[in-house]
């Protein structure tokens, strides 16, 4: 065959290293590779209230195959600026390289991760069977939530609270007659006097 | 054209070559569409390549009283690669324009190869009138949903008062931090509609900060760790180009006598004549500079964003390495590789701060002999048998050894690319012109045309394949109605060659499409396009045929029939480890 054959020693005469990287591109020792574990994070973004910027983060998290939990977006103080609070699961490095991604898109005005302290609330309707009401109402209150709506057929019941605590309820009113349920991803804010920017209103006092 | 006839310039038209003069009094802007091309004018803009179509027209019909030269090209993806290679040479982001619909969807893959590569470009697509917007309207189609992904940030123009604003941000943008392309999309209404706002000088948006010096404690510790490095070496990356900092990185490395490896968009960066330069590292790199990054124990890192065809396998990259990774986007640290030192910022800035806090070249006189003799037993070789048919290799080095020192080389993608990147010698930035991350089959033909337009007084060749040429071949007819002096090398193995040794080599010869049963002559194909054809078959005559086909004033083509079963070596496999690189098929076998 007259395709190419170089000159040179073989692979097997060549100088070796001795370490190793693992898949995320860190040095590690070759004798006992740590492995990231995934954990939960929970990402609050500043961007420009403007059309398209849902899509264009939903489009980031999804073609950089990062493990999106939920996302909520809603209206700040300032009619300019969204809030959107995202929850990720991810190992060490897929976090940082969620935030740096996000961070990089141009309608984003700030990203920080919040602390696992942080004040997390999730809402959830829970539609069920119109039978038994008062019941109904007992364990909503248990769960410091409400009926909101009534009818002869069905009772509706508002919950907020941690994703554990609205597990937890939606878990008890299955002793009902569970017709629908809705729930929404994590709204969250770090506790104490801290805020993200100052493009979010009184944000240094 | 009938045209004309609805231009009541109250002026007369000054003749085409004197357009100059027209360009001192400011025009006002009165529709969108004007605004949109006084803000190009604005932003310095002398140059467009694009198409025509329905939703583009008012654009265009504003394009007619501007000094802006525009190049019409055959297809919209000749448009993009014109504009991209265009916006490689000079340096400033290349336009290219389109209409909605299928004009948009054409420029797509041009945009993607800008995206991937961090070339400055921007994008003006027509769309639809914003009634019809939504509606599925004859030529709509989603375009700011579509290159979302593939742009730094696109527009949907919709509102007159703000067109001109739209497109010079979306022209700083292309043009700051790490480059790359943006997208105005523009409805038809919008470009038509009146409006009095005057352009704005072309700004970034406030959320926009790209990173310039990095950090001092950081700068100190990477310093550090270079300076007491064993085996040291620099990778030096397209953002080197790109940030302008050539010749800062080489003062750089030979002021610390630290090796240096580049990586493909890379190629230029640092001259390859130099002693300190062991060539181009990954799936087809030299040997040396595989062996050197495989086992240098500090690696410098600059502009490059560590690609897979750049490591292989990630867990044998450098894995002795710590990595000081010198980068404009924060994103690209720790994204392939781990950075220990991570120093955002501009690339000349922060050599100058690297410099400012080194002392003297590390102690490494044993390291820089080893890769001295890597360099000496891995030649990049090939066969010269005396006879037929031709070495592509050997075209490729005798066209490097008749060229002008400083030829710009664009190529398409496969086999003759990479023989490209191994037997021309590059000694300046800006002259390896090539879709690097996308593998952009067909990027030969028209990247040419915009790299000529854009360094006019440099001499351009292109290395193309047979199979990358039959895909934009249709762009020749624009290089010979501008008269372009392009000299376009087709390497004609009558087969997509790199699919064809992979087959050879991991799909036991099983060769499913990758040859041509028959092609087009080439040389006959450029004649009737207006083009100087070459056949070129034989040793003796390729002196002569490059030089004639170098003399001829405007563009010619050379097909040069090769050796259908030449591989490129070395080659690491994909995924494979770049210490390993093989130098034959067997060795390859064995892997």
């Amino acid at each position: 065959m007259s395709s190419g054959e170089l000159p040179g020693p073989a692979p097997e005469e060549r100088m070796r290293p001795e370490g190793r990287r693992n898949t995320q591109g860190i040095r590690i020792d070759p004798e006992a590779e740590a492995t990231h574990q995934p954990r939960m994070a929970v990402l609050s973004a500043l961007v420009k209230h403007e059309p398209g910027v849902l899509a264009e983060v939903s489009g980031l998290f999804s073609r950089r195959q990062f493990n999106i939990e939920s996302l909520t977006v809603g209206p700040t103080t300032d009619d300019g600026v969204a809030r959107m609070t995202i929850v990720i699961e991810e190992p060490e490095p897929g976090v940082q390289q969620a935030k740096k991604q996000l961070r990089k898109l141009i309608p984003v005005i700030e990203v920080e991760e919040l602390e696992s302290a942080a004040m997390r609330r999730e809402l959830a309707l829970i539609k069920v069977a119109g039978d038994k009401p008062d019941d109904v109402q007992a364990v909503a209150e248990m769960y410091g939530g409400d009926a909101v709506d009534a009818s002869t057929d069905a009772v509706t019941v508002e919950i907020t609270g941690s994703k554990q605590k609205i597990d937890a309820a939606i878990e008890a009113f299955e002793q009902f007659d569970v017709l629908e349920i809705v729930r929404t991803g994590a709204a969250a804010l770090e506790r104490g006097s801290k805020t993200m920017g100052a493009t979010t209103m009184e944000s240094d006092n | 054209m009938s045209e004309r006839a609805f231009h009541q310039d109250p002026e007369p038209e000054p003749p085409a070559d004197d357009k100059e003069e027209a360009s001192d009094d400011a025009r006002e802007v009165t529709t969108g569409a004007e605004a949109a091309i006084i803000a190009l004018e604005e932003a310095g803009v002398d140059m467009a390549f694009g198409v025509q179509g329905g939703a583009i027209m008012p654009v265009y019909d504003a394009l007619y009283d501007s000094d802006i030269d525009h190049i019409t090209m055959a297809h919209e993806q000749g448009a993009a690669h014109a504009a991209d290679a265009y916006g490689i040479v000079s340096g400033d982001p290349g336009v290219a324009m389109a209409t909605s619909g299928p004009g948009a969807t054409n420029l797509v893959t041009g945009i993607a190869d800008a995206s991937m590569d961090s070339d400055p470009m921007i994008a003006l697509t027509g769309q639809v009138a914003t009634d019809f917007v939504g509606n599925d309207a004859f030529q709509e189609v989603d375009t700011v949903g579509i290159t979302q992904p593939i742009t730094k940030q696109n527009y949907f123009a919709g509102d007159p008062d703000t067109l001109g604003a739209d497109v010079s941000e979306a022209f700083a943008l292309a043009d700051a931090g790490r480059q790359g392309p943006t997208l105005v999309d523009l409805p038809k209404d919008a470009s038509k509609a009146e409006t009095d706002v005057q352009p704005v000088s072309p700004e970034t948006p406030d959320t926009y900060h790209p990173p310039e010096t990095a950090d001092e404690v950081v700068v100190q510790a990477a310093a550090e760790a270079l300076q007491d490095a064993d085996r040291p070496a620099i990778l030096s990356g397209g953002g080197v180009i790109k940030g302008e900092a050539s010749d800062e990185l080489r003062a750089f490395a030979r002021k610390y006598d630290i090796p240096v490896i580049t990586t493909m968009p890379g190629l230029g960066s640092f001259p390859e004549t130099d002693d300190l330069s062991l060539g181009m590292a990954g799936m087809h790199g030299t040997g040396a500079a595989n062996l050197a990054i495989t086992n240098c124990d500090v690696l410098v890192g600059v502009g490059t964003r560590f690609d897979d065809r750049l490591t292989g396998g990630v867990d044998t990259f450098a894995p002795d390495a710590e990595v000081i990774h010198v980068e404009i986007d924060p994103a690209e640290i720790n994204k392939n590789i781990y950075a220990d030192y991570p120093l955002l910022g501009d690339a000349e800035r922060v050599l100058e701060q690297l410099d400012d806090e080194l002392t003297d070249a590390p102690e490494a006189d044993e390291w820089r002999e080893q890769c001295q003799t890597w360099t000496e037993e891995y030649p990049l070789d090939y066969e010269t048998p005396d006879d037929e048919p031709l070495k592509p290799q050997y075209v490729v080095e005798r066209f490097a050894e008749l060229a002008d020192d400083d030829a710009i080389v664009t190529t398409g993608v496969g086999q003759h690319q990479m023989w490209a990147c191994q037997f021309w010698t590059y000694t300046e930035p800006r002259t390896w012109v090539s879709s690097n991350g996308l593998g952009t089959m067909g990027y030969g033909v028209p990247s040419a045309i915009g790299a000529k337009l854009g360094a006019p007084d440099r001499e351009v060749v292109t290395f193309d394949g047979d199979g990358s040429f039959l895909m934009t071949m249709q762009e020749l007819s624009v290089a010979v109605r501008e008269d372009l002096d392009i000299t376009y090398v087709i390497l004609n193995n009558e087969a997509i060659g790199m699919v064809r040794q992979w087959q050879d080599g991991f799909y036991e010869g099983r060769r499913m499409a990758s040859e041509y049963p028959w092609i087009p002559e080439f040389d006959l194909l450029a004649e009737s396009f207006g083009a100087r054809g070459f056949r070129l078959e034989e040793y003796d005559e390729v002196d002569d045929v490059i030089r004639q086909a170098r003399e001829y004033d405007g563009p010619a083509v050379i097909d040069a029939i090769i050796d259908p079963g030449e591989n490129v070596y070395p080659m690491v496999p994909s995924g494979g480890d770049n210490g390993l690189f093989a130098l034959s098929e067997e060795q390859l076998d064995n892997l």
